[in-house]
């Protein structure tokens, strides 16, 4: 670790420790909002982890989701709160595996709507569970566990997601996840078993989207599979990661933060356009901020640098980098 | 530098659709010898190298690499191996330095070099390929050249018992020219295994101790470069009928 590096963990810690204070300050609109943006971040940085650097865009994340707030239903009530969590971490990582070992061999658009199914098949096969097995549709979760705990173990997880994020960038892992993204082909070649390492990632990137679910689960009180496995949660998700900037580790909370409380307001005020606002806000970045926000400050950073040291170069070659 | 069999390729085929790209090829590479791979356009070079690494697999036959069989082996596997190669169309990682491109060959490669050692290994390749003080570059700021330098440095990286490059020295000016050919030759001196698709005759007249020939997938002559490009049926596939 280099003195930034240290600068930057101390200063992300002193940030943490001041939003934990937000709960001793207001209980309601606020620490609600909180909870939002803690979950959006933890779950787009999650998501990004994997998606950023392969470039697979996955609608998966209300399979992962669903899946954490269902181990809260069935497991909430007797075992020990951690334990709860773990075994959501491992339903999550598990689910990964699964669906990763069926559909990282498909690329682009067969891979977004292969995990995008996963998500209905998953809905419908807990719906077919409860009603068939598990006795009701719908269910209770008692866990007595308050918003303010919510909130904090949110933050925690935000800040797990972002260690986890920030080792991987600095392992042979990250250094294989950045070949990858350039070109599998120079990836195999040179050693790197592509199929294991995105397989890797995407179970640990669902395993934290699961236990955002599970710690979630207990603000609903009534729990059913449209509620949990909800796929607004899967585009809401690519839609921030992909306003940020899915390339870095910071981009997603870039995103998040602005299209949270927009969304929180427009949903407040107008509760029937919601899917208007995301329908257009997916169209815009996607036309103007293809690379996020994120992407686009390193873009002007990098011509800016380029225009220092060669300031005799052609503008074709700075386009081209640039791009 | 030890005379032994280091790459046995027997009867390899590969066969796309209703076309036989390579057609029951066969040779064998000593360590330490650098051998051209010959051939007029779409005649199954690319292919053959394409079989070796594992990018594709073959449809006959195989390739074994000290006794080792690397036939139906994945890439990564095959690299793991101590295979390493450069692209006809040079494929270099664009979001990554310099150093960083070159970093990958050792990091990945047959030794898992760990990073912070990786990066030493990196620096001294690109000194060696000559482009020592660029390593902070990305390869969208280096020409053409350089971008084969980077991508010959990362295979070097790998410190591989074989190395295969396909047309290194294509696209290459005159004075570049001359640097390549001093380049490989020095890796010759040290002791590489080298397999080359080259088109140069220069090169192959002054690198190869031996050459392979292929035309329509078959093979048409080996022998030392001399030889090979003596050989009528070798002139006729190249030049056509006229000229033989
Ligand atoms: N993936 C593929 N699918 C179908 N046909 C292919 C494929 N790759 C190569 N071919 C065909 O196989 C033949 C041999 O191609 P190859 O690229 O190996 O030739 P080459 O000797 O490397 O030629 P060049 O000197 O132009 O590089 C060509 O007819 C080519 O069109
Ligand atoms: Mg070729």
């Amino acid at each position: 670790m280099n003195t930034r590096e240290v600068l930057i963990m101390a200063a992300s810690g002193l940030l943490l420790a001041g939003l934990a204070c937000l709960p001793l300050a207001d209980e309601g609109f606020w620490l609600t909002l909180g909870i939002s943006l803690a979950g959006y971040v933890a779950m787009s940085t999650a998501w990004a982890l994997f998606s950023g650097p392969t470039s697979y865009v996955s609608l998966a994340t209300a399979a992962f989701f669903g899946t954490g707030a269902y181990v809260v239903v069935n497991l909430g009530e007797t075992a020990p709160w951690p334990v709860v969590l773990v075994v959501a971490a491992v339903c999550g990582a598990l689910l990964a595996l699964l669906a990763g070992m069926a559909t990282l061999r498909l690329t682009g658009v067969h891979f977004v709507i292969f995990t995008f199914g996963l998500a209905e098949l998953i809905r419908q096969l807990v719906t077919w569970y409860q009603t068939n097995i598990g006795g009701a549709v719908g269910q209770y979760v008692f866990v007595d566990i308050s918003s303010a705990q919510i909130y904090w173990q949110l933050l925690a997880l935000c800040g797990l997601v972002f260690l986890a994020g920030w080792a991987i960038n600095r392992s042979r892992l990250g250094l294989a996840l950045r070949v990858i993204g350039d070109d599998e082909t120079v990836a195999a070649h040179s050693g790197i078993n592509t199929a294991r390492v995105k397989l890797l990632l995407f179970c640990i990137s669902g395993a934290f989207i699961a236990v955002v679910g599970a710690v979630l689960a207990p603000r609903w009180t009534y729990i059913e599979p449209s509620i949990a496995f909800n796929s607004m949660i899967s585009f809401q998700v690519v839609i921030m990661a992909l306003l940020g900037g899915s390339r870095r580790l910071w981009g997603p909370l870039v995103g998040v933060i602005p299209f949270t409380v927009l969304y929180e307001l427009i949903s407040g005020h107008f509760p029937n356009h919601t899917h208007l606002l995301l329908g257009t806000a997916f169209l815009l970045i996607v036309y103007f901020l293809p690379q996020g926000v994120a992407g686009r400050i390193e873009q002007l950073r990098l011509r800016r640098t380029h225009r220092e040291t060669h300031a005799a170069r052609s503008p074709a070659t700075l386009g081209e980098t640039a791009r | 530098m030890s005379n032994h069999l280091l790459l046995s390729i027997a009867g390899l085929t590969k066969v796309f659709g209703g076309l036989v790209a390579v057609n029951q090829i066969s040779f064998d590479i000593q360590a330490g010898e650098v051998v051209g791979l010959l051939g007029p356009n779409g005649s199954g070079k690319t292919t053959l190298m394409n079989l070796i690494s594992g990018a594709l697999r073959p449809t006959q036959g195989s390739v074994t690499l000290e006794g080792r069989r690397l036939t139906g082996l994945p890439p990564h596997r095959i690299a793991a191996t101590g295979v390493a190669r450069t692209f006809q169309l040079v494929r270099v990682l664009p979001s990554l330095s310099a150093l960083e491109n070159v970093m990958v060959g050792a990091v990945f490669g047959p030794d898992q070099v760990s990073p912070g050692a990786a990066r030493a290994v990196a620096r001294s390749v690109l000194e060696r390929v000559g482009l020592g003080g660029r390593e902070h570059l990305h390869p969208a700021e280096m020409t053409y050249i350089d971008q084969k330098r980077i991508e010959l440095a990362r295979a070097l990286a790998a410190d591989p018992r074989i190395l295969l490059l396909d047309e290194w020295l294509a696209g290459l000016n005159p004075t570049e020219l001359q640097t390549g050919i001093e380049l490989i030759r020095s890796l010759q001196a040290e002791g590489r295994t080298v397999l080359m698709v080259e088109h140069v005759m220069d090169a192959i007249r002054s690198l190869c101790d031996r050459c392979v020939v292929m035309s329509a997938g078959s093979k048409l002559a080996e022998g030392t470069p001399a030889e090979v490009l003596a050989n009528p049926d070798v002139i006729r596939a190249y030049l056509g009928d006229d000229h033989a």
